[in-house]
């Protein structure tokens, strides 16, 4: 990044023939404050919003063809056209005077804990202010007057830049009552989290705003008929709100030209584990598996090779690092090599490390966060711990694996949420990929056990 | 209990949701950040004021992991022990903590000043291994690291 080009450089840049667009982490010195964001070209998109149609605006989010980065990759226009469309404001004297319209919420999850991903807080830090522009532009789509960013609890630092940003964009009049001279007027609250993973589960999320315990909420009703106190509620993701306004600024056909057409945009890619240059890299959907790992998260150190790949955080079921040629990072892609894309968050494990103990490591964190509401997750998951630490202290045997696969199963589809399914995936599907490796690992703990 | 400033916070925290029982987990931060903990007499006074029944307070403060139900020490030492901090050593990070320390996780140090927690992932996943002190975070960690940090702690403390 030289001088000049960072100058220069305007928001929502369109990107050149070989250049992609850095659309929610463009580089820009300071674009945490308001001033700079303002200087390249923010909270223009929003003016622009302003004076179209809110149904317009969500309109151009669906041509866009914007699916959610938070791990379901959920179009997000139609998500938003779930929603029941605002009544026109009653005029006095007219028969629907004094009725009033159920209030309706956008939340914003910040909640980022799904091992392997650390995203989200890379906007909270750099770019707050489109995340802040993109919530505005949802919020007046949607017709929102309240909106809770719900913030992990450990995130200090970013709670407080975040709400650093709310209080200028709130001084120069972008949020609070009547926005930029318009009829249009809302509020933006952060709502801290206080160390709960399941939380960042949309329903219980919700539960976790109304001051409860973070339990899930049956579905249906879905959130957009029945979310917070019994109101239409849309709940979106850090990033997926941040491409809004470059969205807005450069039209929906733009958006959905960039990286793989089924699932188009840039992806904030986490890469972790065993790479010499880990972070978070902005690259288009659709890049190469080895291209993130090799070309920007600089390869393996030692030049080992790779035993194992998890895509998309802790959850995703993992890859063969012997069969990574070809995949590439979108949500179609992944879905035809058995994984999918979740939060881009990839963790790197190599050919030295022992997969039992990274299991464990995985399934202990399930057993810690399941909720405890549903039987098969709660007990299921301390089961596959035991099991699993069994085979880690030398006391397992290869026939385990079949029982650590029928619990895995019982689990799989029988919960409210779906911590049930990302307690069950890493163990079904290592086993099943790595069978070989595992039953190796087994015996050779016990010989040393013994 | 709560200070007056607290106590004008809670009002204006109240006003942020339909129900006003919804700024439960944000009063609580603010009775953490005042006192330390939360105490059952804390949880009572916390009921009182928002209007909820006991019960829901003690089972808020039970299900998440953040609100301490007994006293920690001046520096709250919490290590990420998850995947990616494990595959980059946290396992020696937690021993050599417990061994700089004299105490194991879950513990405090006699003179109230560390208290040692083993962690879920904190989001730090490419700065691995890393701890959260108190409201901050110290990442690549190495031994040497710790040790310096440990010190200027101490030093911090006793000033």
């Amino acid at each position: 990044m030289s001088e000049t080009t960072t100058t220069t450089t305007k928001l929502f840049a369109q990107g050149g023939e070989t250049a992609f667009p850095k659309i929610v982490l463009p580089e820009i010195p300071n674009l945490d404050k308001i001033e700079v964001y303002e200087s390249r070209g923010g909270y223009v998109p929003l003016k622009k919003a302003l004076a179209m149609p809110p149904d317009a605006v969500t309109e151009e989010v669906k041509k866009s063809n914007l699916r959610g980065r938070g791990g379901a990759a959920f179009p997000t226009g139609l998500k938003w056209t779930f929603m029941p469309k605002s009544r026109e404001v009653p005029l006095a004297g007219s028969q629907t005077a004094g009725q009033t319209e159920k209030p309706k919420y956008l939340a914003v999850n910040a909640d980022e804990s799904e091992p392997g991903s650390f995203k989200d807080r890379q906007i909270l830090e750099y770019n707050p202010h489109q995340l802040i522009e993109g919530i505005l532009i949802a919020s007046y789509a949607m017709g929102v007057k309240t909106a809770y960013i719900y913030i992990r609890g450990e995130y200090v630092k970013w709670t407080r830049l975040l709400q650093k940003a709310i209080d200028e964009a709130y001084a120069h009049g972008y949020i609070g009552e009547n926005i930029l001279g318009s009829n249009f007027s809302t509020n933006i609250y952060v709502h801290r989290g206080a160390g709960a993973y399941i939380c960042g589960e949309e329903s219980a999320l919700m539960e976790s705003i109304e001051g409860k315990r973070g339990y899930p909420r049956v579905k249906p009703p879905f959130p957009a008929q029945n979310g917070l106190w019994g109101n239409p509620t849309t709940i979106n993701n850090v990033e997926t709100i941040t491409n809004v306004p470059a969205i807005l600024s450069n039209g929906g056909e733009w958006f959905a030209k960039i990286g793989a057409p089924k699932h188009p945009g840039t992806l904030l890619f986490g890469v972790s584990g065993h790479v010499n240059k880990p972070g978070v890299y902005e690259l288009p959907s659709g890049t190469l598996l080895t291209d993130i790992i090799y070309n920007y998260a600089g390869g393996v150190p030692g030049n080992k090779k790779i035993k194992m790949i998890i895509p998309g955080g802790s959850s995703m079921p993992p890859l063969r690092g012997d069969q990574l040629d070809g995949v590439r990072m979108d949500a179609e892609s992944l879905k035809i090599v058995g994984s999918a894309i979740g939060t881009g968050g990839i963790i790197v494990i190599d050919e030295d490390t022992d997969l039992i103990k990274v299991l464990l490591r995985i399934t202990k964190f399930y057993w810690h966060e399941s909720c405890g509401q549903c039987t098969p997750c709660r007990e299921g998951t301390g089961w596959m711990r035991k099991i699993l630490q069994r085979m880690y202290e030398g006391a397992g045997k290869p026939e385990d694996l079949d029982l650590l696969v029928r619990v895995a199963n019982n689990i799989e589809g029988n919960t409210v949420c779906a911590l049930g399914d990302a307690a069950a995936w890493p163990v079904k599907f290592t086993i099943q990929r790595f069978r070989k490796e595992l039953e190796e690992e087994i015996l050779l703990q016990a010989k040393n056990a013994a | 209990m709560f200070t007056e400033e607290n106590l004008r916070k809670v009002e204006e925290l109240k006003k942020r949701y339909l129900k006003p029982q919804a700024a439960l987990l944000q009063v609580l931060w603010i009775a953490q950040e005042q006192f330390g903990w939360i105490s059952e007499e804390v949880m009572r006074y916390v009921a009182d004021l928002l209007g909820l029944p006991f019960n829901q307070v003690l089972g808020v403060v039970t299900f998440y992991t953040m609100y301490n139900r007994e006293p920690v020490g001046k520096y709250h030492v919490q290590v990420c022990a998850n995947v990616s901090c494990m595959l980059l050593g946290s396992d020696n990070i937690v021993e050599h903590l417990e061994r700089k320390l004299g105490v194991k996780i879950g513990e405090t140090t006699p003179d109230k000043m560390f208290t040692l927690s083993e962690v879920e992932c904190l989001g730090s996943c490419g700065t691995a291994p890393m701890m959260q002190v108190n409201d901050d975070y110290y990442e690549n960690l190495t031994s040497e690291k710790i040790d310096r940090l440990l010190e200027e702690f101490k030093k911090q403390a006793n000033q």
